[in-house]
């Protein structure tokens, strides 16, 4: 490896390290974090203590100086401040100062929990308001009064409604999937029915309930400092948190015959969490029954869930607890995310706050997810939507900075499931205002079918899973499990529909009901069923309706309109719609009494479905931009490609074609080739020669004396560093068309070892491209004198036979240069005679061989000149003969060896050299005349049998090159 | 002496035009009568039909194949030509795939190399960039012909076995047979799209070594430490850059409507690998000594 490839493969290394760990630095936090137990004085008289455990995140830049704004950061039911950690450090990390508590009656919170009560959590709140607004580095209104926004989902969501009621001091609110009327939340009735009415959604209860109790395998205990952070806690982790929803209890699941799958995306710090957590020390002599709960919470729960029905005082109290009552209080401008994948705060509880809220001329703001309390966060383009949106209200309403934001909606829709980490894809719409929940227009749906009879089953067991709470997705997938169950539902189906249909908002339905009883629980469900019979529910939803008055004959039944769940969902053409009545659910609460229902549609035996619709504009998204760079990157491509043939033809056309005059009748002439090799060795320093017609020249010097470099060169093979090669007149670059014209063999054989000899040379000669007429196969072959082998495979050829079916390759087309790198290798003496008298008869005809040998005897017996090369340089050229002239020693067959040669060497400048066999001598007589030697050695005695002028080329090629070759390395 | 004397062949022997050198149809066949060559097609061909014969024989294992939405693609395998079809299109994807392709671009030029007939060819002349061009694209064309061949022969015995009917799968509607085989083609094309990458790098090392083992081993040795890199979630963003980061976007388009933003993205980052590997290549080659 040279030392540029070194330094190019370290700044790639260093460039690559430096590039991972830019990306996995643990980023510097732009925050601190200050964790500390406030104790707060609320209750009805103001003046219970209670130690709330809080963290407060600080913008580092923050200081009496320079104040910021502030967020109060609520968490959802059966949390901890802990489990808004994530959207506490976000809103840190662009400027607020963030202050996160953990509830009363949770974690390590001190009290009791009474559900977002307005003496208890709501005042609790307040004096974190104070406590805020004492803080020197908090930007005030006034005196006592912090520019704060309030942020919350669920149990937290609600909180922030309730304390933007109480507290004028509130700048802005972002109630996340939160309640409107808890009451209605837990017991919903579909055709507008009081709750005292409605139908207990006890599966949800339950697990409200068991998550903040404290029983023995209850769950909301103590959220340990200790374990770490469940993962993706928050649905809609806008930065603005969004609290957990109410932690299931595993053992709490309303199905304990289906085990809920763990759902894809994040669902639920419970869900993830060990079950029977810590319980405080202090609150082991819990009250079994109610645990944390306090204790007027508790007996409404009691009440409400022994019977299925909700009672007056029950009812009030959860009212208490809900925002419905005081919406005319709230002057803070609201942001209202919902999500609807929601069977616990469904769509309609945010509608009626926006409502309620919007009526007294406060800012209000809505938008929709495809989370909630059953679905999770969403998918990513929702968080990063919900994100956005919330950090653009608190910037424009808290810190004063950005224009005001428009009231437009914007919802989401599921549209697949995203291949690369298996979650789920939705695609964002957005109107200019909020259309409420009968959208902007209403598409009928005609649906038919006969009255059916059906039967509730006692103590609603068994029942269908409409959903399971927090295991989200998994409504299409019960339809196979435990959907409707056969003799409990009735079936209204539509024609297949035409044209696809949008449903955004809360459809509705007419029907009619008998009952022996005069009452019936019935539960309304609008299915998508697709042309091959597969239902989907969305999210779901379910309506429960309680009905009462009911005859007992379907023909006297009077119409009755279901509001049924609001929905996003797109229903595609040829799909039909499904109105499902039944009678029994597992996460409602049902008389126990069997009976008997007869059901049918509102009119006659058709009703028609009033499916609201809202045009939107897709949102754009990142991937819309992506497509514009993958366009733009086939255009810079295209351009690039076109750009480069362009320059390479320019400087095609530049390239010199010209014919040197004095050299356009000479096959070969080298000038001054010079060729250092990367790591500066050279192997070349300076060849000059001539090739003409008619000759065969032999390039010979010993190995590593740049023979081989130079005719790469001459192939076009390497670059030279300096120097010219002209082939007939035309300068010889890598890739001239001049190359035509020379055969060549360099560096032995090249064949493809699968193909027979024959088969190779028909190859090689397709790929030159020429006509096959000009090939002269037959001359080559004979010339190889392969025979029979030529059909062989290469790979069973001997060296000498490739080598020879090499040199048939090269004189393919009869090239009027044949460069040969030594061709005799391999070959026996019989095929080395031959291949002399090839060459010379080729050479003939104004034909021109060049041979490199390192065999002074091959050169001299086959080449017209020689150009004899050492170490990168011309040692001598000439014609053979010339060279051979040159031979200043004489061979003499002496008598007394020793004698001769102590004879000899008296005379000035003469060399003598022995010969083995005893009796030779080789003399360098260095120019004297060899009959001077002869009477030199007779005069003396010695008898000379036989004098041999000395005229082989070895004596020329070694007085040439020096006694020795050594060291010139490989070349 | 007949030299013809129009500018791209100055001084060339009779008949020697530079762009009729190593016509792509030439290098289709020294291609062909290779043995790897033959053996790598054969095997998309005999694939199919090994996993029918373990379909057929392999009895009803029940056991829950844990790949969340996408292990349906197992089960339904034997539900009709078109899900044999994807199922062994999904199995080969994340390796076998990518060795054929590294084997086709990887080895084209090396093993001309080690020959020692890349020296010969380049004395003909084959001028350098058009070699290079044409050993790619007969390279491409080779991997093109080696994913239609398997797809095609597990859509035919497929069909034959197990029927036609429409494309399924958990995670959207039945999708009708002919658009089924819509969304097939798009999955090959992307497929196709994606392996680019590995071409490229297979090719740039091709042109870089004169060990064929070499350039295909070390471009499917990259492919796997990119693909075990994409499963440390702890590299972040970072993991976005990875070559292999989209290889299994082609999902997205078995849901409807189909998901295409993954898909963009992968394209847009094997069409910039691809490019790159490729320019490499050819500045590389046609700059270099070829002292082999």
């Amino acid at each position: 490896m040279t030392r540029r490839r070194v330094v190019t493969g370290s700044v790639l290394l260093a460039l690559l390290v430096g590039a991972v760990v830019w990306a996995v630095w643990p980023e510097s936090k732009a925050y601190t974090a200050e964790e500390r137990m406030i104790t707060v004085r609320s209750g009805p008289g103001g003046d219970e203590p209670v130690d709330l455990d809080t963290t407060f995140y600080l913008p580092k830049e923050a200081g009496p100086g320079r104040k910021v704004p502030a967020v109060l950061l609520a968490h959802g039911f059966g949390g901890t401040k802990r489990t808004v950690r994530t959207d506490a450090e976000d809103l840190a990390g662009i400027g607020y100062a963030v202050l996160t508590f953990t509830a009363r009656g949770f974690g390590r919170s001190g009290g009791q929990i009474h559900l977002d009560h307005p003496d208890y959590e709501v005042r609790d709140a307040q004096r974190l308001l104070d406590w805020l607004a004492a803080r020197p580095e908090i930007r005030t209104d006034a005196a006592g009064d912090p520019r704060v926004g309030v942020v919350g989902g669920s149990y937290g969501g609600g909180l922030a409604l309730l304390l933007a009621a109480q507290d004028k001091r509130v700048d802005a609110i972002v109630p996340m999937i939160t309640w409107n009327d808890l009451a209605r939340a837990f017991l919903p009735e579909s055709t507008g029915g009081q709750p005292v009415n409605g139908v207990l959604k006890k599966g949800w209860a339950g697990l409200f309930f068991g998550s903040g109790s404290a029983g023995p395998g209850g769950i909301g205990g103590f959220g340990n400092l200790g374990t770490p952070e469940p993962p993706g806690v928050d649905p809609g982790a806008a930065g603005g948190g969004a609290g957990a929803p109410p932690s299931p209890a595993p053992t709490g699941s309303p199905a304990p015959g289906v085990r809920p799958p763990s759902p894809a995306p994040p669902a639920s710090p419970g869900a993830t969490a060990p079950p029977g957590r810590v319980v405080p020390p202090g609150n082991r002599g819990v009250d079994p029954q109610c645990g944390r709960f306090a204790r007027e919470v508790c007996e409404a729960y009691l009440q409400i869930g022994a019977t299925g029905r909700g009672t007056e005082e029950a009812v009030a109290l959860l009212r208490r607890s809900s925002p419905a009552g005081v919406l005319d209080r709230i002057k803070a401008p609201t942001l209202l995310i919902q999500g609807a994948a929601d069977t616990l705060f469904p769509l309609a509880e945010a509608d009626a706050n926006a409502r309620g809220i919007a009526a007294n001329g406060t800012p209000v703001r809505v938008a929709w997810f495809t989370g909630g309390h059953d679905g999770g966060s969403g998918p990513d383009s929702d968080r990063d939507r919900l994100k956005y949106l919330t950090a653009q209200w608190l910037g424009h309403y808290v810190k004063g900075e950005g224009p005001e934001p428009d009231r437009s909606f914007t919802w989401s829709r599921i549209a697949g499931f995203n291949a690369l980490d298996r979650g789920l894809v939705a695609t964002g719409y957005s109107t200019a205002d909020y259309p409420g929940l009968a959208g902007r227009a209403t598409q009928g749906v005609i649906v038919g079918g006969q009255p059916q009879s059906i039967a509730n089953p006692p103590a609603g067991n068994p029942a269908a899973i409409s959903s399971l709470p927090m295991a989200q997705g998994l409504s299409s997938l019960l339809d196979g499990i435990a959907g409707d169950l056969a003799g409990q539902h009735a079936r209204f189906d539509s024609q297949p529909l035409d044209r696809p249909v949008d449903v955004v908002g809360a459809p509705t339905v007419t029907i009619r009901a008998a009952s022996p009883t005069g009452e019936a629980v019935l539960f309304v469900k609008l299915y998508d069923v697709d042309p091959q019979g597969g239902s989907t529910l969305s999210s779901g939803l379910i309506a429960p309706v309680r009905l009462t008055g009911l005859p007992t004959d379907i023909a006297q039944a009077r119409p009755i309109t279901v509001t049924l769940p609001a929905i996003v969902q797109r229903v595609e053409a040829g799909n039909r719609l499904r109105v499902v009545v039944a009678t029994a659910d597992q996460g409602f609460a049902t008389p126990s009494e069997p009976a008997v229902y007869t059901v049918g549609l509102g009119d006659g035996n058709t009703a028609t479905v009033a499916l609201p619709t809202v045009p939107g504009d897709p949102i754009a998204t990142p991937g819309v931009l992506w497509r514009w760079v993958l366009f733009g990157l086939l255009v810079a491509i295209a351009v690039g490609l076109a750009l480069v043939l362009l320059v390479v033809r320019r400087r095609h056309r530049r390239t010199d074609t010209s014919v040197t005059p004095e050299y356009a009748d000479t096959p070969l002439v080298v000038r001054n080739l010079r060729k250092e090799y990367a790591d500066g060795f050279v192997a070349v320093s300076h060849v000059d020669f001539t090739v003409d017609r008619g000759q065969v020249v032999g390039l010979l010097g010993p190995n590593g004396a740049g023979k081989t470099t130079t005719l790469r060169v001459l192939m076009g093979l390497t670059q030279p560093s300096a120097g010219e090669i002209y082939v007939f007149g035309r300068r010889l670059v890598p890739g001239s068309p001049v190359l035509s014209r020379i055969g060549a063999l360099v560096e032995g054989p090249g064949f493809l070892p699968h193909l027979s000899g024959l088969e190779n040379l028909r190859s090689y000669w397709r790929a030159t491209g020429r006509s096959l007429e000009d090939a002269h196969f037959e001359e080559a072959l004979e010339i190889a004198g392969l025979g029979e082998s030529v059909h062989r495979k290469i790979k069973t050829y001997s060296h000498g036979m490739k080598q020879r079916l090499a040199i048939a390759q090269a004189m393919l087309g009869l090239p009027e240069l044949l460069v040969l790198d030594e061709p005799t290798d391999g070959l026996d003496p019989p095929q080395i005679a031959e291949m002399r008298r090839v060459l010379k008869r080729y050479a003939t005809g104004g034909r021109a061989v060049l041979v490199s040998s390192h065999l002074l005897a091959e050169v001299e017996q086959t080449c017209t000149h020689a150009v004899v090369v050492n170490k990168g340089a011309i040692v001598a050229s000439g014609p053979v003969a010339e060279l051979v002239g040159e031979s200043p020693s004489v061979h003499l067959d002496v008598s007394d060896v020793e004698a001769a040669q102590r004879v000899l060497e008296r005379l000035a400048g003469v060399r003598t050299t022995a010969t083995e066999g005893g009796t030779g001598l080789v003399v360098d007589i260095d120019g004297r005349q060899r009959s001077e030697v002869v009477a030199e050695l007779v005069h003396a005695g010695i008898a000379v049998d036989r004098v041999m002028p000395r005229r082989r080329l070895e004596d020329a090629f070694l007085a040439l090159v020096g006694e020795s070759s050594r060291g010139s390395g490989d070349r | 002496m007949s030299v013809l004397h129009d500018e791209a062949s100055a001084g060339a022997a009779a008949g020697y035009r530079p762009h009729a050198t190593l016509s792509v149809w030439t290098e289709l066949r020294r291609q062909a009568s290779r043995r790897r060559t033959q053996l790598a097609l054969g095997f998309m061909v005999v694939l199919p039909l090994i996993v029918l014969a373990a379909f057929q024989f392999g009895g009803n294992g029940d056991e829950d194949n844990g790949r969340g939405e996408f292990g349906s693609l197992v089960e339904m395998a034997t539900s009709g030509g078109l899900n044999f079809t994807l199922f062994s299109i999904f199995v080969s994807a994340s390796f076998l795939l990518v060795v054929i392709v590294a084997l086709f671009c990887g080895d084209t030029v090396a093993s001309e190399a080690s020959w020692g007939s890349l020296r010969y060819l380049l004395a003909i002349p084959v001028p350098r960039a058009r070699l290079l061009a044409v050993k790619l694209v007969v390279a491409l064309a080779y991997s093109v012909l080696a994913l239609l061949l398997l797809a095609g022969t597990a859509l035919l015995v497929g069909t034959l076995r197990y029927g036609w009917s429409p494309l399924r799968s958990t995670i959207a509607a039945e999708i009708p047979a002919g658009e089924g085989v819509l969304r097939l083609l798009g999955i090959l094309g992307y497929l196709a799209v994606m392996l680019m990458i590995v071409a490229g790098l297979a090719f740039l090392l091709s042109v870089s070594t004169d060990a064929a083992l070499g350039a295909v081993g070390g471009a499917v040795l990259l492919w796997i430490l990119s693909s075990i890199l994409d499963q440390i979630t702890a590299l972040g963003a970072l993991r976005d850059f990875l070559p292999t980061h989209y290889s299994t976007a082609w999902l997205g388009l078995l849901s409807t409507p189909i998901q295409t933003d993954d898909i963009v993205r992968g394209c847009i980052s094997a069409i910039c690998y691809a490019t790159l590997f490729w320019s490499l290549a050819f500045w590389r080659f046609t700059r270099k000594d070829v002292v082999s």
